[in-house]
């Protein structure tokens, strides 16, 4: 069943076309990598399919409403209720600490509830780091808040830009374990990257270039690769864990000798 | 959530907020001082001008006319011509009694010192302390109205001290030309008796009084043959500067409307304290000392219009820095807006946190900028004028409206463009 849908989406600024008649099914519960280089067009149709922005031309269906028809107070609601957003620079508020940015999130959905939020924080691994201020966490660690953030509310689809971006290794791979998880769960998750081995665990990767739809790659292992991954998960996530925290530590601690 | 936000925000950024909030203290400490300066500035260049004299005298009705008249000023007998020292105690009882600073009667009479030397005598206070029929005290007299006397030799006579007994204060042209020294004793004499003051100091006021003598009202009104008798009284008043109104009222006071009459009745006018004192001292005539009052009201007017100017642009300066900073401090935001956009929150919501943020830290800013201006206010008043500046209640309210209405005004352009901003832009950079 598709839960989005783009028909013939343009993009237009000025003389330039950043997205260039591209059509695209998402169903329920796909993960789809998007990929391509700089100035290809990615973050466009992130921002389109987010409800962050509205298409040029075209049709963009999300649950069957056409997005990009309709007011910024309604698609306001429709990306407070159906998306969750994940961002390659993090974007928390700084002066909040790790619960309350989450707890952020539940205030303009509905009622924030510290301990659904505790929670979410915990299933990303970061329930002892809940009172700390974003600058207190690392680079891993503030990725992982902004996916409790993003899942907090439950949403139908999770949009994450570039999120391993500015990861190191361990921290990559906690994060597409979460990403595993959510996918197994019934979320449906678009994921913008450079990184060809982030795309490569995704079930299908599109493959953006100047606005267009170049190519198309569907992951034949996808289900072989899931079922590995969520044996080896068990016994390597909490290795991965500690060796990533391990190292923002040593990272923290280095920084503070300096 | 919102107060979590805004303890954040408040708390955990504090560097950000106190530069705010201090800025917002100066803008505030800056308009709480002029204008608590401005307001209490007119009375207190009007008690500075007070050590210029007197700026009203009181005359009988008749000598008053004689003046008028033939510009001559009446040295007619005291017996026939005169104001009643028992009344003097009524000027401290009319409607602006307590604009009335200082005043001091005067009993002239025409003297012969030693062999054949003629002189002015001159009997008045010094010092004099006063019960007044109000229950109330003053201590008041020439001292205070010839500030600008300079005694050479001697001490003022002082009635509280205890030296004012058939004692004098001799003009220095005088004592010069019959050689009178501080200790002596001179007799003076006229028709009506002789009298030996000793001279308590010799004085310099660099006019016709440098030929005069000056003593206590009883010698003078013994040789005058006029106990209970007064020639005229000077009084120095507190007085607004003229308007229309006044001048109007002053021509002649029935010409006034009932509610005019009562707009100037009730405001200190020279011309309606005159009126005023006329009413309380039996055949009276007062009058402004015209050179005085008007000096005063022009550099009244003047000061008053060079405080307004320097309040308004000390004003316009600080609402200026204030709508700087806050309009960059909301402007630096924008990702974090961006963001709140981004997760479903509405204009509303961002417009409600960011605003009660910066309200906040306005009103922590302009509470302590008040108190802060008060304290610039002391240290311009004891400066320049030598006073404490007495804390105007009216400057609370008008300091309070300024600093919202300047906070608001100032974030309104950056509240504008983050209403506008889309999550897009700020995220994605686009």
């Amino acid at each position: 069943m598709s839960l989005l849908e783009l028909k013939n989406v343009s993009k237009i600024y000025g003389n330039l076309k950043a997205l260039d008649n591209v059509s695209l099914n998402v169903d329920t519960g796909e993960w789809v990598a998007i990929m391509g280089p700089s100035g290809s067009g990615k973050s466009t149709m992130m921002n389109i399919i987010g409800c962050m922005d509205k298409s040029s031309l075209g049709e963009v269906l999300l649950d069957d409403v056409d997005i990009s028809k309709i007011s910024s107070k309604k698609l306001t609601e429709i990306r407070r209720d159906k998306i969750g957003l994940i961002f390659q620079q993090f974007h928390l508020v700084n002066y909040l600490t790790a619960v309350e940015n989450v707890m952020l999130a539940q205030y303009y959905h509905s009622m924030p509830d510290e301990k659904e939020a505790m929670e979410a924080l915990e299933r990303v691994g970061l329930a002892d780091r809940a009172k700390h201020l974003p600058s207190q966490l690392s680079g891993g660690e503030q990725q992982r808040v902004c996916i409790a953030r993003a899942l907090i509310n439950h949403p139908e689809i999770i949009l994450a830009d570039e999120p391993t971006g500015n990861l190191d290794e361990a921290n990559e791979n906690i994060v597409i374990d979460l990403f595993r998880q959510l996918h197994n769960e019934g979320t449906t998750l678009i994921v913008v990257t450079h990184d060809p081995e982030v795309a490569e665990v995704a079930q299908r990767t599109i493959v953006l270039d100047h606005g267009k739809l170049v190519k198309e790659v569907i992951n034949e292992n996808f289900n072989q690769q899931n079922q590995a991954s969520e044996k080896s998960a068990k016994t390597v996530k909490t290795d991965e864990e500690k060796s990533a925290d391990k190292k923002s530590e040593s990272g923290k601690k280095t920084k503070k000798k300096k | 959530m919102f107060f979590r936000m805004l303890r954040g925000a408040l708390f955990r950024q504090k560097g950000k907020m106190l530069m705010i909030a201090f800025t917002i203290l100066l803008g505030a400490s800056l308009a709480t001082a002029m204008l608590n300066v401005m307001l209490d500035v007119g009375d207190k260049v009007n008690q500075e001008l007070k050590t210029y004299g007197a700026n009203i005298t009181v005359k009988p009705k008749e000598s008053s006319i004689m003046q008028d008249l033939y510009g001559i000023s009446d040295d007619g007998d005291i017996q026939n011509v005169h104001l009643l020292e028992s009344e003097l105690g009524n000027i401290k009882t009319i409607f602006w009694a307590f604009n009335i600073v200082d005043y001091t009667p005067f009993i002239d009479t025409k003297v012969t010192v030693g062999s054949d030397t003629e002189a002015k005598l001159v009997g008045t206070w010094f010092n004099h302390h006063l019960e007044l029929p109000t229950g109330e005290t003053l201590d008041t007299g020439i001292a205070n109205l010839r500030t600008w006397w300079d005694i050479s030799d001697g001490e003022w006579i002082d009635e509280q001290k205890g030296n004012s007994a058939d004692t004098a204060m001799v003009g220095k042209a005088l004592a010069e030309k019959e050689n009178i020294k501080v200790g002596d004793t001179i007799n003076v004499s006229s028709t009506y008796g002789t009298q030996a003051l000793r001279v308590a100091a010799i004085f310099d006021a660099g006019g016709d009084e440098d030929d005069y003598i000056y003593t206590s009202l009883a010698p003078a009104q013994k040789l005058a043959n006029g106990e209970g008798f007064l020639s005229s009284i000077e009084v120095s008043a507190l007085t607004t500067p003229d308007n229309e109104l006044a001048r109007k009222a002053a021509k002649n006071p029935a010409a006034l409307s009932v509610s005019q009459y009562e707009t100037w009745y009730c405001t200190a006018y020279v011309s309606s304290i005159c009126y005023q004192i006329q009413e309380v001292i039996t055949d009276s005539v007062a009058s402004p000392v015209r050179q005085v009052a008007e000096s005063e009201g022009a550099i009244m007017d003047k000061t008053q219009l060079l405080m307004i100017l320097i309040t308004i642009f000390s004003l316009i300066g600080s609402a200026l820095g204030i709508s700087n900073l806050v309009t960059a401090s909301v402007m630096e935001r924008s990702n974090e807006i961006g963001l709140m956009k981004a997760i479903g929150a509405k204009d509303g919501s961002v417009l409600g946190v960011v605003l009660t943020e910066i309200m906040i830290t306005a009103i922590v800013g302009g509470v302590a900028g008040y108190f802060v201006g008060y304290g610039f206010a002391q240290v311009i008043g004891q400066s320049v004028f030598g006073s404490a500046i007495e804390m105007k209640v009216i400057v609370i309210p008008i300091v309070a409206i300024l600093i919202l209405a300047v906070t608001l005004a100032g974030s309104l352009p950056a509240i504008k463009m983050l209403l506008r901003l889309r999550p897009a832009e700020v995220l994605h950079g686009r």
